[in-house]
């Protein structure tokens, strides 16, 4: 097998709070192949943020390795770091808060470049820049607007723009369209398709959407509590959802079904736990259905079949 | 059975500093008792201005009702003095607001908000029945009555949704409008919300306006749908229609088309271009002529109107013609 293009192995991350550590991600092992998309999913507090910015080592990590082109990016001096950065971006989630106020549109694509060092000229910049807005779809005559006089979408498309900047080959995308009504969310997610298509990118995509995610991904990885507790190719995991946090996760989604009006749909008691010290063993265990005496036994990521992952005895045993 | 709320004509505008902001044009629609309605639409659309004026609670100088009824029970609710409007709200039309975060009062212990709108409907009320009554209605929605006495920042979000809840079905409203309830909650405690909401609407026989942008949950709760654009119902029927009828609104079809759907492949969306006009500057003709793949020449200069077939209406040109020819 090639190297993949990036790879987690049993990254941490920690952060100190006055309760004690919270575990955000807690051992998390992924691999990203070279065009393919990752669709990170989970709810609210599960660690996915922080895996996507310790990915780009936005965040320390507290222990384990990322590996890009086969690289331990944890050990690059500033230097390599900088380096490697031209070829890792990032977009964010909320694009009212990403963009700096105080620039126009063509000064924020612009700061990339210039950090950069990639243009020779001013003459140079300002066409890689109209390049840039015209790839994302956006308007040359909003070059000198500021982002607050554009709507969500057009501002999502300047972040876009800007992280395509330096010519990436891997992109984190942490919520992309979550803050976007659903006409313009198509519209955001079909450019990011087809840019994908046109320049060969990887995405690690983070959302909580699971439709999105379904949607945009060719792997997913689910996370619960700081852990990734299934991972598996798309359409297998939709097809054969084992742990039973996935499968309660897929039952909760809305779907578009006047047949199930009114019935009962199974929902999952309870709520998240803590991640601040959590106890050993399986952390979906307090609310899990099947929980038994095994599941105080720390549930390893094993492989139940061809590229399917998942943690959960009672799910492995039953395919073995 | 007769109808709970009718709305004629209802047309609201914002007087701003610049324009004159057209939040709402000619809105009409009926809700029967026990009946969930469907209010559907994106961000501008006018749901909420929509909710806002039903409780009366436009902002003041800016929000002008400019004509239109709103008849709750028979009694036009847009001619109550503010004192008819104060006894009416929380006690027979209550509303549920979109963030639970901010629609609690941080200082006050979450017991305490529920007696507040008890005390303030049923002033005689003896004090041991209203703190009875807190307790009912919160193991009703599904916390221990023991928490009482905790502020609304221990709880969760989802907890603290079912606090909103417990506040607004306290009185046993005869109308509750919920103004995208579960938008904020993850989709588990969304699920477990929306499940609470449905088994005491069936138990206390409450109508309900639900207000969402989500049609999963639309498909799922509701019996009839309002699909909303630019401050028009572009669309209204039973949820048979709108999600299993042929014939649709553009605007419609385009929210459908958005939505990447989970049981089938689908390699690329069809979203509608371009975006939804600016209120205080809508196009002449039909409002979603921009960016309609099927306008005429009339659509761009004759506003149409919602023509209906049985219980399925919709506000196009060419629906209209259809039925013509």
């Amino acid at each position: 097998m090639s190297t993949p293009l990036l790879e987690t192995r049993d990254l941490k991350k920690y952060f100190k709070t006055p309760a004690g550590m919270l575990h955000a991600v807690d051992g998390v092992s992924l691999t990203i192949g070279e065009g393919e998309t990752l669709g990170v999913v989970g709810e609210s507090g599960c660690g996915k943020s922080t895996l996507g910015r310790t990915v780009l080592r936005l965040l320390e990590p507290t222990a384990g390795q990322v590996l890009y082109r086969g690289e331990d990016i944890t050990t690059f001096d500033k230097r390599r770091m900088f380096a490697a950065r031209q070829e890792m971006q990032m977009i964010f989630q909320d694009p009212y808060a990403s963009l700096n106020p105080r620039l126009s549109v063509s000064e924020i694509i612009a700061e990339p470049l210039i950090v950069g060092k990639l243009c020779r000229n001013a003459h140079e910049m300002n066409e890689r820049i109209g390049e840039l807005m015209e790839t994302v779809g956006l308007a040359p005559r909003f070059a000198h607007s500021y982002p607050h006089e554009l709507d969500g979408g057009r501002r999502q498309r300047i972040g876009i723009a800007r992280a395509l900047a330096t010519n990436p080959r891997f992109i984190v995308c942490d919520e992309p369209v979550s803050a976007l009504d659903v006409s313009i969310q198509a519209q955001i997610l079909n450019l990011l398709m087809d840019l994908q298509e046109d320049k060969g990118l990887s995405y690690m995509f983070i959302t909580h959407d699971l439709s999105v995610v379904k949607h945009i991904s060719s792997h997913i990885a689910v996370m619960y509590l700081g852990q990734c507790v299934e991972y598996a190719g798309t359409k297998e995991l939709f097809a054969n959802p084992l742990h039973p946090y996935t499968r309660a996760l897929l039952a909760a989604i809305p779907v578009i079904d006047i047949t199930r009006r009114g019935k009962r749909i199974e929902t999952i008691q309870g709520e998240v736990t803590s991640p601040i010290e959590p106890a050993p063993g399986c952390r979906f265990a307090p609310r899990c259905a099947y929980a038994t005496e095994a599941c105080r036994q720390e549930q390893r990521l094993r492989q139940v079949s061809e590229g399917h992952w998942v943690a959960c005895c009672r799910a492995a045993g039953e395919e073995a | 059975m007769g109808n709970l709320l009718d709305i004629r004509h209802l047309t609201v505008v914002y007087h701003t500093e610049e324009d004159e902001v057209h939040a709402l044009s000619d809105v009409s629609f009926s809700l029967q008792k026990g009946e969930t309605l469907g209010l559907v639409g994106e961000t501008g659309a006018g749901k909420t201005t929509t909710a806002l004026a039903i409780m009366g609670l436009l902002p003041r100088r800016v929000g002008e009702v400019q004509s239109g009824e709103i008849l709750f029970e028979g009694r036009d609710l847009l001619r109550c003095s503010d004192a008819d409007m104060r006894a009416i709200r929380g006690a027979s039309i209550s509303m549920i607001f979109q963030d639970p975060m901010t629609s609690l009062n941080p200082t006050i212990r979450i017991g305490d908000q529920i007696a507040e709108s008890i005390r303030q409907h049923q002033p005689d009320m003896k004090r041991a029945d209203v703190e009875r009554r807190v307790d009912e209605i919160l193991e009703m929605v599904g916390i221990p009555a023991a928490r009482k006495r905790e502020y609304p920042h221990q709880f969760s979000g989802g907890m603290k949704q079912r606090v909103v809840i417990a506040i607004a079905l306290a009185l046993e409203p005869q109308l509750l409008i919920a103004d995208e309830p579960t938008t904020a909650l993850d989709v588990t405690i969304q699920a477990q919300v929306l499940q609470m909401m449905g088994d005491l609407q069936r138990q206390l026989g409450t109508s309900t306006i639900l207000i969402t942008h989500d049609l999963g949950v639309v498909s799922q709760t509701c019996d009839r749908v309002a699909v909303m654009y630019a401050g028009e119902i572009v669309e209204v029927g039973t949820a048979e229609d709108i999600f299993l009828g042929k014939t649709h609104h553009p605007y419609t079809t385009g929210l459908f088309g958005s939505l990447p759907d989970l049981n089938r492949e689908t390699r690329r969306l069809s979203p509608i271009d371009g975006l939804m006009p600016d209120p205080a500057d809508l196009p002449t003709g039909c409002r979603f002529n921009p960016r309609c793949p099927h306008c005429t020449a009339l659509c761009r200069e004759c506003e149409p109107e919602l023509t209906a077939r049985g219980s399925h209406a919709i506000r196009c040109h060419l629906m209209g013609k259809e039925e013509r020819a």
